[in-house]
């Protein structure tokens, strides 16, 4: 068996950084929804919504300490996988990352210890900002990791010195690259659906247990509130952003609609099987001229073909081709879902219909998978280049030996997939012991019998 | 463009602040690492509830300066950064995944039944042991020298391991250990303070034995180190030095006997940071030792100068708000259920 260090290395990468934005994914959504949480509960003074926040505020406790622990594992991959890359594009990515750590990491963590341990000890108000703060702080992390992100797609701001040295030119150029606006809103806006079907989902469970009830309503109403607003601003976000990838990655949006030759006139391809060999797509289910529409706007406009490219310019067609119909896919069932909710809701059924309930249930893990398959496209899309256009993933490896890669990479399998297991086991233990039934049983929000101090 | 570096030394700063994360790393999250290395041995389940309730509120905060060096490194001598990660391949992958299980452990500890409870503490135990061992070991053979070719690493995967860095990760194991000792002292009582206070002696004297070796050893493992501190006149320049740590360790000892509370966490604490400016004099001007100067392997003076802005801004803000964060949660520990 022959080790690749750069295949094996790109696994690993992979891996690691799909299990860690499963993490962050909720925790944006989370941490903004507790602050709205907690902000009813000031304002009304409903003990239902503290009690709901008691609740959540465990499980963010639980995906926060594994985002943490995974993120530390990211920040050391550029250099223990990536050296070279990390040599050519230190000085511009490092300094994202940096501020990435100043103006957020800190403040999350320092805040979280408050904001899940400090019921007792601060005032109402402190208690609140402290959530806001953390609420802030996750979106500013979001900011300059995907600043960093959009950089290596649309490189700017930048000259090449000392042979093959990044250096900046710009500041503002390089953090606001052309494509970094559409990426931050399209991930702000998934985590935020993602947070609402998993909020929603669980109201489901509830409402089909009949326990839970008065929170329940809360929950699923707020979730049904995002799917009707927001899913529906998340396809046209990831109508622009796609239109901006076609701007600055056309070869990305050829493997996306699986068209192999240039024409005029294009059909959209819903499915089929893209074969790499052949250069064809077998099977497809089309429909005339509709991506000429969707991507130029005009029925004869030109759409690139893979074929195009060189073979070796080319991204993989087939996992590009698929996690894209499934992104869009879960989208579209997230836009049904906001239209079922505001039918359910004129029949005045949102809360007793049962199969709704197990619609909402079913589509718990939906924003997960789709924020995943949505990553799979744009990254595996911008092969074979880690800078796209300039530097190639080949050329970014480090010294390490393909058998050193591939034990690390086994040893964070079997950890992740440990501690994945425990950490859903202990959620799923969390919701079904559900919010504290009564206030005043317990003192604060994590059930200390008396004030500690 | 912005660009500081005609009135500013640039790399010296950066060296200065990159050092200053990594030392403040050392020391906060060596404490809650030390909490952990001393886990199962503490005399009850009670004891244990304190000790982790001690520091679950500040551990991740503490970990973010593991996140911090290794970034700012990336960010300030990304030529560094290239070079040395390979180098440590194993071992930093190695800290992380013990890392990771101590990290989750807080959590998953608390929400299981205290009978299941074991394999969480033993996951605490084992991976700060793991972390901490694996973090003296980088250091120890940081030290020795890395093997260099062009741009980047170029010695064997196994490098890393000598009976000099082994020896180094036996000994920040009990550097830890003080740390986490003594913190416990600070913030708990009765049982748990006597048994934290025995413990705090055991750990100086090893602490105390393996600094001396150290010292001694050092010297010999690159000339420059040895002219640098037994030369005239720098012998009596650097001589405070050795006999600082010398008076701290006798006031550590003091200070237990006096059956102080607070003074031998900052004692240890101070200890530690003699011991690195040791290390720092030692390793002067290398970022990677005996190859590779600070200036060589500085990023781009503009990248260095946006984040000095960064820095100068948002790191008191940061060191405010962490000491808020610890004003808060001052006070001694409950063994209560604190989630």
């Amino acid at each position: 068996m022959e080790f690749d260090p750069v295949f094996l290395s790109r696994i690993q990468f992979a891996f690691t950084i799909s299990f860690h934005i499963i993490f962050p994914s909720l925790t944006i959504g989370l941490a903004s929804w507790l602050a709205v949480v907690e902000g009813l509960w000031l304002k009304t003074g409903n003990n239902t919504y503290k009690e709901i926040y008691k609740l959540w505020v465990k499980i963010f406790a639980v995906t926060f300490g594994m985002g943490v622990v995974s993120g530390v594992v990211m920040s050391y991959q550029f250099g223990t996988n990536w050296s070279a890359f990390s040599d050519r594009t230190g000085n511009v990515l490092g300094p994202l990352l940096a501020f990435e750590v100043l103006t957020a990491f800190f403040l999350e963590a320092s805040f979280l210890g408050i904001m899940i341990f400090g019921w007792d000890r601060v005032t109402r108000g402190m208690h609140f900002v402290s959530t806001l703060i953390v609420a802030a702080g996750t979106v500013v992390s979001a900011f300059w990791i995907l600043s960093a992100s959009s950089w290596m797609h649309t490189p700017a701001g930048y000259e090449i010195l000392d042979g093959n040295i990044f250096h900046p030119t710009d500041w503002l150029d390089i953090i606001f690259n052309p494509s970094f606006p559409y990426r931050l809103f399209h991930m702000i806006t998934a985590a935020y659906l993602t947070t609402a079907f998993f909020v929603g989902g669980i109201a489901g469970w509830y409402f089909l247990k009949k326990q839970h009830l008065p929170h329940a309503r809360i929950m699923l109403s707020m979730a049904m509130l995002m799917a009707v607003f927001v899913a529906p601003l998340q396809i046209y976000l990831g109508d622009l952003h796609g239109l901006n990838t076609l701007k600055y990655q056309p070869a990305k949006v050829s493997a996306i609609e699986g068209i192999w030759e240039t024409e005029k006139g294009a059909s959209l391809i819903l499915f089929g099987w893209p074969d790499t060999l052949n250069e064809v797509t077998d099977y497809a289910l089309k429909i005339p001229k509709l991506a000429s529409v969707l991507l130029t706007h005009s029925m004869d406009g030109e759409v690139k073909g893979l074929k195009a490219w060189p073979k070796d310019e080319r991204p993989p067609v087939l996992p590009v081709f698929f996690s894209f119909r499934v992104m869009v896919g879960i989208g579209l069932l997230m836009v049904l879902t906001g239209l079922m909710a505001i039918i359910l809701y004129f029949r005045k059924g949102l809360f007793t219909q049962k199969w709704f309930h197990y619609w909402c249930l079913a589509m718990t893990p939906a924003g997960f998978i789709a924020i995943l398959a949505g990553w799979f496209v744009t990254e595996i899309g911008r092969q074979p280049y880690i800078v796209y256009g300039i530097m190639r993933t080949a050329e970014a490896r480090s010294p390490v030996l393909g058998e050193t890669v591939f034990l690390s990479l086994m040893a964070f399998i079997t950890v992740y997939t440990f501690i994945f297991g425990a950490g859903i086991y202990y959620i799923v233990q969390l919701i079904r012991k559900g919010p504290p039934s009564k206030e005043g049983a317990s003192y604060g929000s994590h059930d200390l019998k008396a004030p500690p101090l | 463009m912005l660009d500081f570096s005609p009135f500013l030394d640039l790399p010296l700063i950066w060296g200065g602040i990159i050092a200053f994360a990594i030392f403040l790393y050392v020391v906060l999250d060596g404490f809650d690492l030390g909490i952990g290395i001393l886990f199962p041995f503490a005399p009850s389940e009670n004891c244990r509830q304190k000790m982790m309730n001690s520091i679950a509120p500040f551990w991740d905060g503490n970990e973010t300066w593991l996140v911090l060096g290794g970034g700012g490194l990336f960010a300030a001598f990304p030529l560094a950064y290239a070079i040395l990660l390979p180098a440590f391949y194993i071992p930093l992958t190695l800290m992380l995944l013990g890392l990771i299980f101590r990290g989750v452990a807080f959590e998953f500890r608390f929400r299981t039944n205290p009978e299941k409870r074991l394999f969480w503490d033993y996951a605490f135990h084992f991976g700060s042991l793991i972390a901490t061992f694996c973090q003296g070991t980088i250091l120890g053979s940081y030290v020795e020298g890395i093997t260099v070719s062009g741009r980047s690493f170029a010695g064997h995967p196994f490098a890393w391991l000598s009976s000099f860095s082994l020896m180094t990760g036996v000994a920040l194991i009990f550097g830890y250990a003080l740390l986490g000792a003594t913190w416990t002292l600070m913030k708990t009582e009765g049982k748990t303070q006597d048994w934290a206070r025995k413990v705090a002696y055991y750990a100086l004297t090893y602490v105390g034995f393996f600094m001396g070796l150290v010292s001694l050893w050092v010297p010999f493992i690159n000339d420059d180190i040895f002219q640098r501190w037994f030369s005239l006149p720098n012998l009596i320049y650097l001589s405070p030095i050795p006999l600082l740590t010398l008076g701290l360790g006798m006031s550590l000892i003091i200070s237990l006997v006096k059956k102080k509370e607070t003074a031998p966490f900052f004692l240890s604490i101070s200890l530690f940071s003699l011991g690195y400016a040791g290390l720092a004099i030692s390793l002067w001007p290398w970022i990677v030792p005996y190859q590779i100067s600070l200036r060589t392997a500085a990023a781009d003076p503009k990248s260095l100068s946006l984040m000095l802005i960064g820095v100068s801004i948002f790191l008191p803000v940061v060191l405010g708000y962490t000491f808020y964060s610890y004003y808060v949660f001052r006070g001694r520990s409950s063994h209560q259920e604190l989630y």
